[in-house]
């Protein structure tokens, strides 16, 4: 179990980014539209949507448990520069606070569509800068639940997207869109959210592995995320 | 002899409760059969509850500490149920281009494993080395269908050079290669270890055809606990059938009646199916060893009715019509059959002592089971017999057969030679409790099964070409959130690793020290000099943080280090090593950390750590039901015998034989699992039955009839030698079928109890009578104390 808090939030521009990525949505005719289309113009239009932020700035504290109930806190800082074409990822640099012995540890990763994201790694101890190179982005991200890809860049065309049906959730109604990402070592076959109609705020995420059964689920309550396994 | 007519007219308190007992159940047959069978049928419907258990660990009671440790260990890292799936060229080495294509691919399959959440391989192993200032995190092996075969073979050579791999997921001959499934089961239905092992054999079949010059054999610890049901039911598809048309054959030889033969199979089926059907509705779960119950029932339950039946068919043979015959024959035989009932109840429900579940369900079905055939045999079965025909051939008492002469010869020689008999069986008897400590407990669960559980041969295999399966999980604690990247914590564990590989009898041992040493020289270029433990704790953190960043979905450090990097694991992997050797290796480990780090907070558990002391454990825990059985069965015995000096001495005959029992098997076999907790308090419950049958003749015999002590021992040969005789091979065999269990301590547990009944025969027509003749001896030197018995007795 992991609970996400957030400390502080420097909004720079117009929109907060809330949480590890959110889709928004309008409410469109479901008349004889293809339906992935659809869930594709749902998924742009919040993109699009959040476009113009240009950069935030997130500090994060996050509270790991185990099984018997131990817990354990890391404090980092999330920046992200927003790069406005749709085919280049964003730009993302995470510094570690504490545990105090990697405090200023400093991840830079440049996101990719379809490849390795680019990355370097400051490591003061060594007092160097190494670069990673890896295709690995499904790893779980300093021992959460959430992975390096749930954390870094959620760009619309790592994506293919289908428009599921328009459900209740909760007071309000939600369209739930599936989308299946296209990156070929992802950990996930897919992931379906739930965004509602009245505030655009995705409400739930539910994402499934490779065998395609249900790993976990997200939900998105006051600007706290509960992840919580099965 | 004639005495068996005339034997007591003059009836006790027992024999007219016996008498009037059946007298209203032959008057109201008909509502008594109505009765037994309604009762039949309510309990039965419980069978539709059983459970067969998916799960080593049934062995293992909640209050169990070892395994109280073991889930403690689980809460911090992960669940350790896998899959291991070795796969084996037929010819040659794994360097060849289509093993390594077979492994990339079933790697990539076997997430496909119902409640997988990791797989481990050669191929998706993460690579790492240096270029530069830049880190390569990638697969060992990659799209192995592009690659020659100098290409995989430098790839084998970097895992035969990796302690992570080699010994591990590669042999280290090159002839083999391991996929390593980890699963996390959500434990909601009894149906999840089903899916997952049909799953995984469903791969190894497809990959097997797909590649037909690979072997692939599939272990672990989920198909440790497939096995343990497979050979539940594998011991009721083969024990249970051939036990009842043995049984049924046996009968028919004993009785040579057909309505005699119907009404024991019907008392004998109805009891057994009536204990399952109690385990279904008690919620006791079926696993292999109380997978037995359906047997020892079956052969417990006969004897009841056979005591009966021989004696009605005696009375009819001298001329009782059937009804006085039936009468009769409740008379002579309520008592004794109530208390051999009763010992045998004791003796299994001695069981609950011991701290493993399937024992305490073995004892309590057997003993729901043995209850049941004796209100059957007292119920049921009188009011059939009222109404089926029955007839018997009447001829001479004289022709006994050569049985009955043989048993009476060896009255005659004990008689004439008691003290030497004594002396004789004695001697055998030091002799065999001598052998007792040479007999060494051992649990090896490979060993548990035999050929026919198909976990054997794989188990086997992996063993022979791979890696051990015996793991023992140790927690190394640092003392402090993140301090397991201290340089003086990281030494240590380093240290432990290298002493631990120094040993003959460990094939593989993963600690985290590999993982940083590695780190530290890709850090610096993959220089080998600094193939060594960082300097700081902040070096070693920040390497730590990096590895983490760069593995993938499924390949974290989480089942290796605890969250708060207080602590990490180390598993050793151990060749074939008997429980033995693996206590003495326990102690050794303890002892180096005591001697490096004292007061250390180190722990070792694992599947290999609980059956290491499930013998121990086990006999330990039924020393206590041992006890208890010994002497609740001696009180009924005096209360039986209504007499405290009879009672005592046939403790002797009782006792004696458990001990030579376990002195033959030390001489013969020499090793035991954790069986032997359970032979001693079951055999005693039904060895008493045959120490009752000769002691009660006799003792009516010397009362009632007043014949000398050599008559009385005659006298009870005579009468009930070959009953005794009959009794004990029904029982020895019942008990020697599950010698063809195809799970270990099933079988042992079966050969053991078949030996004590045997032995015990032995003991009772040979010590007994000696002890007898030689108590009647030193009491003739002072015949006042037998008088005052004699009246106190009556």
């Amino acid at each position: 179990m992991l609970i996400l808090k957030k400390h502080k939030q420097f909004n720079l521009n117009h929109r907060i980014l809330t949480g590890a990525f959110m889709l928004v949505s309008f409410a469109l005719p479901v008349v004889a539209e293809d339906l992935d289309q659809k869930g594709f113009d749902i998924a742009a239009r919040s993109d699009r949507s959040d476009r113009g932020f240009n950069n935030s700035r997130v500090e994060l504290e996050m509270v790991l448990k185990n099984a018997s109930g131990a817990e354990s806190r890391r404090v980092l800082e999330q920046s992200t520069l927003e790069l406005p074409d749709e085919s280049v990822g964003d730009k993302n640099l995470i510094v570690f606070f504490s545990p105090a012995d990697i405090e200023s540890t400093a991840l830079l990763s440049y996101a990719k569509i379809l490849d390795p994201d680019d990355q370097w790694l400051y490591l003061p101890a060594l007092k160097r800068v190494k670069r990673i190179s890896s295709k690995n982005k499904s790893g779980p991200f300093v021992g959460s639940e959430f992975a390096f890809e749930d954390i870094t860049g959620q760009e619309l065309e790592k994506y293919e997207y289908t428009w599921l049906r328009e459900e209740a959730c909760g007071e309000l109604t939600c369209d739930v869109v599936e989308r299946r990402p296209l990156y070929k070592d992802s950990g996930y076959t897919r992931q379906i959210g739930w965004v509602d109609q009245t505030d655009y705020q995705a409400r739930k995420i539910e994402y499934y592995d490779r065998k395609g059964s249900l790993l976990k689920t997200q939900l998105f309550e006051d600007y706290q995320l509960y992840d919580d396994k099965y | 002899m004639t005495v068996i007519r005339n034997e007591t007219k003059q009836l006790n308190k027992t024999d007219r409760f016996a008498l009037q007992w059946a007298e209203f159940v032959i008057k109201n047959r008909l509502k008594t059969i109505f009765f037994a069978i309604t009762v039949f049928f309510v309990l039965a419907a419980g069978l539709m509850q059983i459970q067969a258990s998916h799960n080593y660990r049934v062995f293992f009671s909640d209050k169990n500490p070892d395994l109280l440790t073991f889930e403690k260990f689980e809460e911090t890292y992960t669940k350790n149920d896998n899959f291991l799936f070795v796969v084996k060229p037929k010819s040659g080495t794994i360097d060849q281009p289509f093993v390594a294509q077979a492994i990339e691919a079933l790697t990539a399959r076997a997430w496909m494993v119902p409640f997988a959440i990791r797989v481990d391989s050669i191929t998706n192993f993460q690579h790492t080395y240096a270029i530069d200032d830049d880190l390569i995190v990638e697969d060992l092996i990659e799209d192995a269908a592009n690659l020659s075969q100098a290409e995989i073979a430098k790839r084998v050579d970097i895992a035969l050079k990796e302690p992570l791999l080699a010994g591990s997921l590669v042999a280290l001959d090159r002839g083999a290669s391991g996929i390593n499934v980890t699963l996390q089961y959500p434990g909601l239905s009894e149906s999840e270890l089903p899916e997952a092992i049909h799953f995984a054999r469903a791969l190894v079949s497809e990959f097997e055809q797909e590649y037909p010059d690979l072997k692939i054999a599939l272990t672990g610890i989920s198909a440790l606990n497939a096995a343990f049901f497979e050979a539940t039911i594998n011991d009721a598809e083969t024990l249970y059938g051939p036990m009842f048309l043995v049984l049924v054959l046996i009968t028919w030889l004993i009785i040579r009646n057909f309505s005699g033969v119907i009404s024991t199979v019907l008392v004998i089926t109805f009891a057994t199916i009536a204990a399952m059907g109690f385990a279904g509705w008690a919620g006791i779960t079926i696993s292999p060893f109380s997978g037995s119950a359906p047997v020892v029932i079956l052969t417990l339950a006969i004897v009841d009715s056979i005591h009966i039946l021989i004696t009605m068919a005696q009375r009819m043979r001298v001329g009782d019509d059937k009804i006085a015959a039936i009468k009769e024959s409740m008379r002579v035989n309520f008592l004794a059959v109530s208390i051999t009932s009763l010992t045998t109840v004791i003796g299994f429900l001695a069981l609950n002592f011991s701290d493993a579940p399937p024992f305490n369900a073995l004892g309590n079905i057997a003993a729901f089971g043995i209850t049941a055939a004796w209100f059957y045999s007292l119920t049921f079965l009188p009011a059939l017999l009222a109404i089926l025909p029955f007839s018997v051939q009447t001829y001479s008492d004289k022709s006994r057969g050569p049985l009955q002469e043989a048993i009476n010869k060896l009255a005659e020689f004990v008689i004439a030679r008691a003290r030497a008999t004594l002396v004789f069986v004695g001697l055998i008897f030091i002799g065999l409790a001598c052998a007792i400590p040479t007999i060494n407990l051992n649990d090896q669960w490979v060993e548990y099964f035999d050929d026919r559980v198909e976990f054997r041969g794989d188990a086997k295999f992996a063993i022979n070409h791979l890696t051990g399966l015996y793991i023992l999980e140790y927690s190394v604690p640092a003392g402090a959130p993140g301090a397991i990247s201290e340089p003086k914590y990281l030494q240590d564990l380093d240290d432990f690793a290298i002493w631990l590989r120094e040993y003959a009898k460990v094939r593989h041992v993963y600690s985290y020290t590999d993982i940083i040493k590695r780190l530290s020289k890709n850090m610096n270029a993959d220089d080998p000099a600094y193939y060594h433990i960082p300097g700081e704790r902040e070096l070693a953190a920040q390497y730590l943080l990096l590895y983490e960043l760069s593995l993938p979905y499924g390949l974290d450090l989480n089942d290796r280090i605890d969250i708060d990097k207080s602590s990490t694991r180390v598993s050793v992997t151990l060749d074939e090593i008997t429980t033995g050797e693996t206590r003495q290796f326990l102690k050794d480990i303890d002892a180096w950390w005591d001697s490096r780090s004292p007061g250390n907070e180190v722990y070792g558990t694992g599947a290999t750590y609980l059956f290491s002391f499930i013998s121990e454990r086990n006999i330990q825990d039924m020393i206590g039901g041992n006890i208890v059985a010994v002497i609740l069965i001696s009180i009924v015995m005096m209360i039986a015998l209504r007499s405290f000096s009879f009672g005592l001495l046939s403790l002797i005959p009782n006792i004696a034989p458990l001990i030579m029992t376990f002195g033959v098997w030390a001489l013969l076999v020499g090793e035991v699992g954790m069986a032997a907790a359970t032979v001693s308090a079951t055999s005693l419950g039904i060895i008493v039955d045959n120490t009752v049958h000769i002691l009660t003749k006799y003792q009516r015999a010397r009362e009632e009839l007043v014949l000398s002590i050599e008559d009385a021992i005659r006298y009870t040969f005579d009468t009930v030698g070959a009953a005794v005789v009959a009794n004990a091979l029904i029982l020895a065999f019942g008990f020697s079928v599950l010698m063809f269990s195809s799970f270990k301590i099933t079988g042992d547990m079966g050969t053991l109890t078949a030996l004590a009944i045997l032995i015990a025969l032995v003991v009772d027509l040979l010590l007994l009578p000696a002890l007898l003749m030689l108590r009647a001896q030193s009491k003739t030197k002072g015949a006042s104390y037998a008088n005052t018995e004699k009246t106190q007795t009556i």
